[in-house]
């Protein structure tokens, strides 16, 4: 494989095999020197057209527990406004020969450009609302921990199911690996035509938490109520916010999960988030291995590493 | 000089012919069809196989030529000499130029050009509104004066059901068709994909199939009330083709066309075999397969007029973006008779007279242009086809000046041997090596 553009490219062993290597890398996390020589030589680049504090940080600390050379391109929208394509940049960042390049970007399908135009192997750090591969494995492997397994278990996601590029990675991956999901959100926002094996959509939170080993929130944007999709955050979060009340129906060992940044108070109440069935942390420490495990078997794993 | 097109196949439907004749051509005219015409001395004799089909020059009236304001992704010159290749004698062109077509200066500018290619007849189509704001008629009058043959504000909808309104009644005085881009804006939103699974897969807005229909629905209502003439343009969705069938069946002054693409192509192309290849990315969307289907079946029917392309170019780099970011629209002039017969006629769906009427009859009779027919004393515009050559697509030989077609590579049943314009043959297929037309 030469890049990770979606979960969709990825078999079942190959997600199985990132996950089992993102264990050995989480171990490099825990010493008191986090950091071993594997990509020594290799150089990244994160290149974010989009704001983020978590994903990009996550890329470079795993980058550099990994001793990559990394260089981060946080591209203004003032250098848009000047004219160079996505296309141009890429490759002239090409020209400099880096290894791996991690793109952000606000339009689906940008990374599937930047492969066509590069050889370096190109890792999708969030495409428009396409998918989030990276987020989506990291979501699999803290269940995974915490559940033991992912086959069987009922997974249920709330939100903005149409702009989300997380319920598109996580769908992909969590039915390749024998869950059971429900999507939930307010008709205005499920997408159409997204209906497979293993998925089913509803509109009514509480019975899609009924009995759920997971519980997966996702944002929902302010700006949501401009297409008419929903009349106000008020009536959202009463509709479909996640309580303590409603955490109440699911699985007495229910796991609360939320890809980040929270709106608290509009998709989950700030005793959910932080109470004792939150993992949400524990993705974000979680995200850190999965993503060394990425960029390690990027780049050739144990035959194209130094030992 | 006299010139005798010997024993071709010639369709011809409107004197209804339909097999093996003779066509003599004195100048610029067509003088006798007939079966055995004896020759005068002095007259040049083609002798064609039957193999080949002589038909009366291919009419595209949906074609974006980009001259004046976008030379970069086409000119008339170059559009003109693409339109030839792909076997049309004529072509409507867009008014959605810049400037906008919506004043007698630009119609007289395009057909200076036109006149300068000397290829292709090009006929220009006019503005419904002025600068295709949808505020204010265009001046209608003296674009009819100047040559326009229909109106439209193509690229955009006509907004308002009142400028619409105005729009069939006012151009009903000068017998000008108004074609019709049909779109609902605020239900097309963003969306750059057809509405479906391939679109939510790939995070792509969607535009439903409704964002056409309900417009064509609107506008064949006021067809109806006002006994204007509308054309819906470039036809997408089933439920559209419904509405047409809709408003034929109450007596409307409608008719309808169909791109090649739209026939051939569904939204899986969106995810394979190149994800988000913005050659596929056009508007009204690919959609999915009953639409596709829907499209097939009315072809077949007659409920659908007209095959037309659509042809829009953009340059390379205008198309080397996101794909939300790229421009809609592929070319289409050059690969459409190869399209339609390798998956119309041969596929069993149409016979080759009702390709004719699709694609030269009813087009040349919807806009009220001479052509469309081999009679004695038309002009001399014909097309001969090879329904079984083998064609493989190849931008590279494009005459376009734009090279955005998803259809580079593939292998067609089914081209063009020679486009005749006014007597003279202004394209010949090196690939057809028994012809000898050059002049």
């Amino acid at each position: 494989m030469k890049d990770l553009l979606a979960i969709s490219d990825l078999s079942g062993e190959e997600i199985t095999l990132i996950l089992d290597t993102a264990e050995a890398m989480r171990e490099i996390g825990e010493r008191p020197i986090k950091k071993v020589p594997t990509l020594r030589g290799k150089t990244v680049v994160n290149l974010f057209y989009e704001a983020s504090t978590r994903t990009r940080t996550s890329f470079e600390i795993a980058e550099k527990r990994l001793s990559a050379d990394t260089l981060n391109i946080a591209v203004s929208t003032a250098s848009v406004v000047k004219g160079e394509t996505l296309a141009d940049t890429a490759m002239n960042i090409e020209a400099m020969a880096p290894d791996m390049i991690v793109l952000r970007h606000p339009s689906s399908g940008a990374c599937h450009l930047l492969a066509r135009l590069c050889r370096s192997r190109i890792i999708n750090a969030g495409d428009g609302m396409h998918e989030h591969p990276t987020q989506a494995l990291l979501d699999a492997f803290t269940i995974r921990e915490r559940k033991g397994r992912i086959e069987g278990l009922k997974i249920t996601i709330v939100g903005d199911l149409l702009h989300s590029r997380v319920l598109r990675s996580n769908i992909g991956l969590l039915t390749k690996l024998g869950a059971n999901v429900c999507a939930c959100g307010p008709r205005t926002l499920i997408p159409t035509g997204l209906d497979r094996p293993g998925v089913t959509f509803s509109t009514s939170v509480d019975e899609a938490v009924a009995g759920a080993d997971v519980i997966m929130m996702l944002r929902i944007q302010q700006e949501r109520m401009r297409g008419a999709f929903l009349p106000s955050l008020r009536e959202y979060f009463n509709t479909f916010g996640m309580t303590a009340a409603r955490v109440a129906r699911a699985r007495p060992d229910v796991i609360i999960m939320h890809p980040g940044p929270m709106n608290r108070g509009v998709e989950i109440a700030s005793d959910v988030a932080d109470g004792p069935y939150s993992v949400i942390l524990e993705q974000v420490a979680n995200g850190v291995a999965v993503r060394m495990a990425v960029l390690y078997l990027l780049a050739g794993g144990a035959e194209g590493s130094e030992n | 000089m006299k010139s005798l097109l010997k024993g071709g196949h010639v369709v011809d439907p409107v004197n209804g012919r339909n097999g093996v004749f003779d066509v003599l051509m004195d100048g610029d005219r067509i003088v006798k069809v007939g079966r055995d015409l004896p020759v005068d001395a002095g007259t040049r004799v083609v002798e064609i196989s039957e193999r080949f089909v002589v038909c009366p020059g291919l009419v595209d009236m949906h074609v974006h030529l980009r001259e004046p304001g976008q030379e970069h992704k086409e000119t008339i010159a170059t559009g003109a000499a693409a339109a030839v290749a792909g076997g049309f004698t004529a072509v409507a062109c867009m008014p959605n130029t810049d400037p906008v077509n919506d004043n007698a200066g630009v119609t007289e500018y395009i057909l200076k050009k036109a006149a300068e290619a000397n290829l292709a007849r090009v006929y220009p189509i006019g503005a419904v509104s002025h600068g295709q704001k949808g505020e204010q008629l265009a001046d209608i009058a003296e674009l009819k004066q100047a040559g326009c043959v229909a109106l439209t504000d193509d690229g955009r909808p006509v907004a308002t059901a009142i400028l619409m309104r105005r729009a069939l009644e006012y151009a009903s005085m000068f017998n000008l068709p108004v074609i019709d881009h049909c779109e609902e804006q605020t239900l097309k939103g963003d969306g750059v994909a057809h509405e479906g699974c391939q679109a939510s897969t790939l995070g792509l807005r969607g535009i439903p199939g409704e964002a056409e229909s309900i417009m064509a629905f609107r506008d064949i209502s006021l067809a109806e009330l006002t006994g204007g003439v509308v054309h819906i343009a470039h036809m997408s969705a089933r439920q559209t083709l419904d509405a047409v069938r809709y408003g034929k069946a109450r007596g409307a002054r409608v008719t309808c066309e169909v791109t090649p693409h739209h026939f051939v192509l569904t939204d899986d192309m969106l995810a394979s075999p190149e994800p988000y290849d913005t050659n596929v990315k056009m508007n009204p969307p690919l959609r999915e397969a009953a639409d596709r289907n829907a499209m097939l079946q009315g072809l077949a029917d007659g409920s659908v007029d007209v095959i037309a392309t659509d042809h829009a170019p953009h340059h390379y780099d205008e198309k080397r973006v996101e794909f939300d970011q790229a421009p809609f629209g592929i070319t289409g002039l050059e690969t459409a008779v190869s399209l339609c017969f390798d998956r119309l006629v041969h596929a069993g769906a149409i016979s080759i007279a009702r390709l004719i009427e699709l694609l030269s009859v009813n087009p040349a009779r919807i806009l009220g242009l001479p052509g469309g027919s081999l009679s004695e004393g038309a002009a001399a515009d014909l097309t001969i086809l090879a329904p079984d050559l083998q064609v493989t697509v190849s931008v590279a030989r494009m005459r376009s000046k734009s090279r955005n077609t998803p259809f580079d590579g593939w292998t067609l049943r089914g081209g063009i041997a020679a486009t005749i314009v006014g007597g003279r043959t202004v394209y010949l297929n090196d690939d057809v090596s028994d012809l000898e037309l050059r002049t």
